[in-house]
């Protein structure tokens, strides 16, 4: 009936592949030749992060349905494990980066295993709760450590990520993210939001799912921390706390809990926002709280609620919208 | 061949003895009602035979055959107490549940593939690249799930979120969601609960295809007497937790304490 | 005598939380909400105090009442514009509607008061002395009040009409309101009464720690939180029971082991009884039906 241009699922991952390309690309280019200044560039480097912190937590809390409030804490791992591994390793840059990314993830991933275990037989306001304390203690004991200089904080971390990198990272997040959510896996722990009781009695392990599903998306944190730590170079404990958590919160539910372009677009505007005000900067933050409130107030479920976002899907959608509108103005001719 | 043994089994809440000295022998491909008052048991035992609730005392056992398809000796008896809830469906026993519990926000196709989740079979790393298996198992599962669906006369509504299907197709869907794990043994919970006579009829055929397809038992809690007594061979009827009477239906009919416990009481109502 | 000392400090602390944490488990009881703004009305309520008594030069008693006046209006006027119209919605948003509540009280704190702290002047001056040693009148006066508080809390939602309608409301709004209660004012009222307590805490918490900053509530109301949980949420007693335990663990940790510490061992304490009992010392689960 309709005629469709990205219907295979290969056209869609050809369009998709280029459509990341040219953005890749383009974005080199801008920060190799200096084509944008250096606060643009750190905006756009804080959007990078916001959006794998918004999309690595909507796995847990979007698509699982938990409510963790200690993401902020995993992010910390995963930064000070990478910072120290740099610090600590001589390799070339171009190897030394990315393991020191792997070493934050799969550090976090594990601490993520470890406090899911029993955090996760937790439900709602409680697993909240129970995660934002093993967050705080996670804060406290960096904060008295001697290896990750105290509350002094860990100095000198070598300065790896830019924009092309935090770019690279957000892609890998938000493909790794997505594919995940559309297998048997994924459906597992949509099904455990859904209802945890049938999931359970279709053969679903849901402790098993709860954990891998909270240690996925601990992991990626964790990603964050690491580009996080080589690029302000400088780690302050304090940095991680309650107020971080509730951040990243925010942006997932802002953009809609479970909905993909929802934390991009969301964690994108709450980072642009304060900076957009910067004009007035006494009030900005007033704003930001106010704009929280009022979408809040008006729509409940999210700017995106659910919805799920393909370029070929959007792109073919327009053009049948364009067709349908000039058919239409072809009629009214007649 | 039998699938399902079940001896002296009991729990108590508190004080109160909900169930007490069940037992219960099921073949391949029967079908057995459970039937009684409001209050006398019936889900508790569903929820003791799929272990959402520990049994305090008791056996289950069940026996392990592979139905659709491959080998149908018996390979073991198991016995599936001290088993999570999803090791038990893993096992073969699948049921549904009175207050329809679906998975509102997906689709119904993958209501159906989430049951299937076991059969299917790739590591999360695969998923994350999907690697080819991801694309074999995933269409396998596609087409085992859309030919579940045909079976129940739903292939049509699959893309359709199951939390917006009317209510007698989410009462179907939920039973092709225990389909889908493949059991032995079917427990249906009050499936007929809100159709009209039609889709009570309709539902009947379906049943009855599915045991004749797939040669599973099933076990049905029904207050839709012409329902129960149309379609199961055996009927069990329960109160304040014990067994008090069973046989085919037009024994459980005439039995004077099943009048009296219950058909009496349905009478006053 | 040092052991003594710790104690009393710590449960001149606890009581504070205590306060506080009744605030956080009345409205969770009430409707589900972890009010992240409760701890934020302390610091409202520490700074209208400060500037009646510092700015406006009102007598002590004066500026006390008109806090707990001000911060109960103004726990109802959150409720009513920022939370009744998420009652039905996803709990979830409501969450997030208290965090921006809370950043929101915060950040015009900073802009009317500026981010540097402020002295707050110490209502109840003086000290006594306890055998060799000194207690503060201000140590004596908070757990008095607290405990005077606390009784009549306890008094008003068990013997009270009012108080009974607040339970009906948290056990079930429907069933309340079909036997005429009317939901609406329980619900403010509880607002009101929770962020008064908060007042009171806020004034008897400055009395000993002197400075004010548009921050001091996270931290302080993050604790008393964390007493609400610990004590079973939804529960009068179990806030109670939980603030003077975090209070005086708290104070020993400081004491014997590190003042850094402190935080990590009252968040160790919460995640061994969540794990030992899910639903707080004192709170009741609920099973689902299946």
């Amino acid at each position: 009936m309709q005629r469709r241009l990205f219907k295979t699922t290969g056209s869609r991952y050809a369009l998709n592949f280029v459509a990341v390309l040219i953005t890749f690309v383009a974005l080199t280019l801008v920060s190799r030749f200096d084509l944008m200044n250096r606060y643009t560039l750190d905006i756009l480097v804080q959007i990078g992060f916001n959006i794998i912190l918004a999309v690595s937590l909507n796995l847990a809390a979007g698509f699982l349905g938990q409510l963790p409030l200690g993401h902020a804490g995993f992010m910390s791992v995963g930064a000070y494990a990478a910072a120290l591994f740099s610090k600590g390793v001589d390799l070339p840059v171009a190897l030394e980066f990315p393991l020191a990314v792997l070493v934050g993830a799969l550090t976090a991933f594990v601490f993520g295993v470890i406090i899911g275990l029993p955090a996760l037989r937790l439900h709602g306001d409680y697993l909240a709760i129970i995660t934002l304390g093993f967050s705080e203690i996670i804060r406290v004991v960096i904060q008295n450590l001697e290896f990750t200089g105290g509350a002094m904080g860990l100095r000198s971390i070598p300065k790896y990520s830019d924009v092309p990198w935090t770019l690279f990272w957000v892609i890998v997040t938000i493909f790794l993210i997505n594919n995940l959510i559309r297998s048997r896996h994924g459906r597992a722990i949509l099904s455990i939001r859904e209802d945890e009781i049938a999931s359970e009695a279709s053969g679903i392990s849901t402790t098993y799912y709860k954990v891998v599903a909270f240690a996925i998306s601990a992991a990626f944190a964790g990603v964050a921390g690491a580009l996080y730590a080589h690029y302000l170079r400088i780690l302050d404990p304090a940095q991680f706390g309650f107020t971080k958590s509730a951040e990243i919160l925010v942006m997932v539910v802002l953009g809609g809990m479970g909905s993909l372009i929802g934390s991009v677009i969301s964690a994108s505007v709450l980072t642009l926002l304060p900076e957009l005000l910067r004009g007035f900067s006494e009030y900005r933050m007033i704003v930001y709280a106010l704009v929280l409130i009022l979408v809040m107030i008006f729509k409940p479920s999210g700017l995106f609620g659910r919805y799920d976002f393909s370029l070929g899907g959007t792109i073919d959608s327009f053009f049948a919208g364009i067709r349908k509108k000039l058919l239409g103005k072809g009629k009214e001719g007649r | 061949m039998r699938v399902l043994d079940v001896h002296n089994l009991g729990i108590g809440f508190g004080g109160l003895q909900a169930v007490d000295d069940f037992n219960l022998q099921v073949e391949s491909g029967e079908i057995v009602g459970l039937i009684g008052p409001n209050g006398a048991g019936k889900t508790t035992i569903f929820n003791l035979l799929t272990n959402v609730y520990k049994p305090s005392r008791g056996s289950i056992k069940l026996t392990d055959v592979s139905i659709l398809g491959k080998c149908s000796i018996p390979i073991s008896d198991m016995n599936t107490l001290g088993k999570t809830p999803h090791e038990v469906a893993r096992s073969g026993i699948a049921r549904t549940f009175q207050n329809i519990r679906l998975f509102k926000n997906m689709s119904v196709l993958d209501n159906v593939k989430v049951a299937l989740h076991n059969g299917m079979n790739y590591s999360i790393f695969e998923a994350f690249f999907r690697l080819p298996r991801y694309w074999r198992e995933e269409k396998r599962a596609t087409s085992t799930a859309l030919s579940l669906l045909d079976v129940f006369d739903m292939r049509s509504m699959a893309d359709v979120p199951a939390g917006s299907l009317p209510y007698g197709a989410q009462r179907r869907l939920e039973i092709a969601r225990a389909m889908a794990t493949n059991p032995n043994v079917l427990l249906l919970d009050e499936p007929a609960a809100g159709m009209n006579p039609s889709e009570t009829a309709e539902l009947l055929r379906t049943l009855r295809d599915i045991r004749d397809r797939f040669g599973v038992a099933i076990i049905l809690i029904e207050h839709d007497m012409s329902l129960v007594m149309n379609i199961c061979e055996r009927i069990l009827v329960l109160n304040y937790g014990l067994i008090i009477a069973q046989g085919t239906p037009e024994e459980v009919r005439d039995n004077p304490v099943v009048i009296e416990a219950y058909l009496g009481q349905q009478r006053g109502e | 005598m040092t052991v003594l000392l710790q104690l009393i400090n710590g449960v001149q602390v606890g009581a504070i939380y205590a306060l506080v944490a009744l605030g956080y488990s009345m409205v969770y009881g009430i409707i589900k909400l972890i009010n992240f703004a409760h701890g934020d009305i302390i610091m409202v309520g520490a700074y209208v105090v400060w500037f009646l008594m510092a700015r406006l030069l009102f007598p002590a008693w004066a500026a006390v009442i008109l806090a707990i006046a001000f911060c109960a209006c103004l726990g109802m006027a959150i409720e009513k514009i920022a939370y009744k119209p998420l009652r039905n919605s996803p709990r979830i948003s409501l969450l997030i509607t208290a965090i921006g509540i809370s950043f929101l009280l915060q950040n015009l704190a900073q802009v009317i008061f500026t981010a540097n702290p402020r002295m707050f002047t110490n209502v109840f001056p003086g000290s006594i002395r306890l055998g060799g040693s000194t207690l503060s009148v201000a140590t004596l006066v908070t757990i008095v009040v607290s405990v005077l508080l606390m009784a009549g809390l306890s008094f008003l939602v068990n013997r009270t009409k009012i108080g009974r309608a607040m339970r009906a409301v948290s056990e079930d709004k429907a069933t309340a309101e079909l036997m005429g209660i009317n939901v609406n004012n329980t619900i403010s009222f509880t607002f009101a009464l929770g962020s008064g307590l908060a007042a009171v805490a806020a004034v008897l918490y400055c009395c000993s720690y002197s400075q004010i900053n548009p921050t001091m509530g996270s931290m302080l109301g993050l604790k008393a939180f964390v007493a609400a949980v610990l004590g079973g949420i939804g529960s009068i007693p179990g806030a109670m029971v939980g603030g003077f335990i975090i209070g005086i663990a708290e104070s020993f940790t400081k004491g014997y082991i590190s003042s850094k510490l402190a935080d990590a061992v009252v968040f160790g304490i919460l995640i061994l009884v969540l794990l030992i009992k899910p639903v707080g010392i004192l709170g009741r689960g609920k099973r689902e039906k299946v």
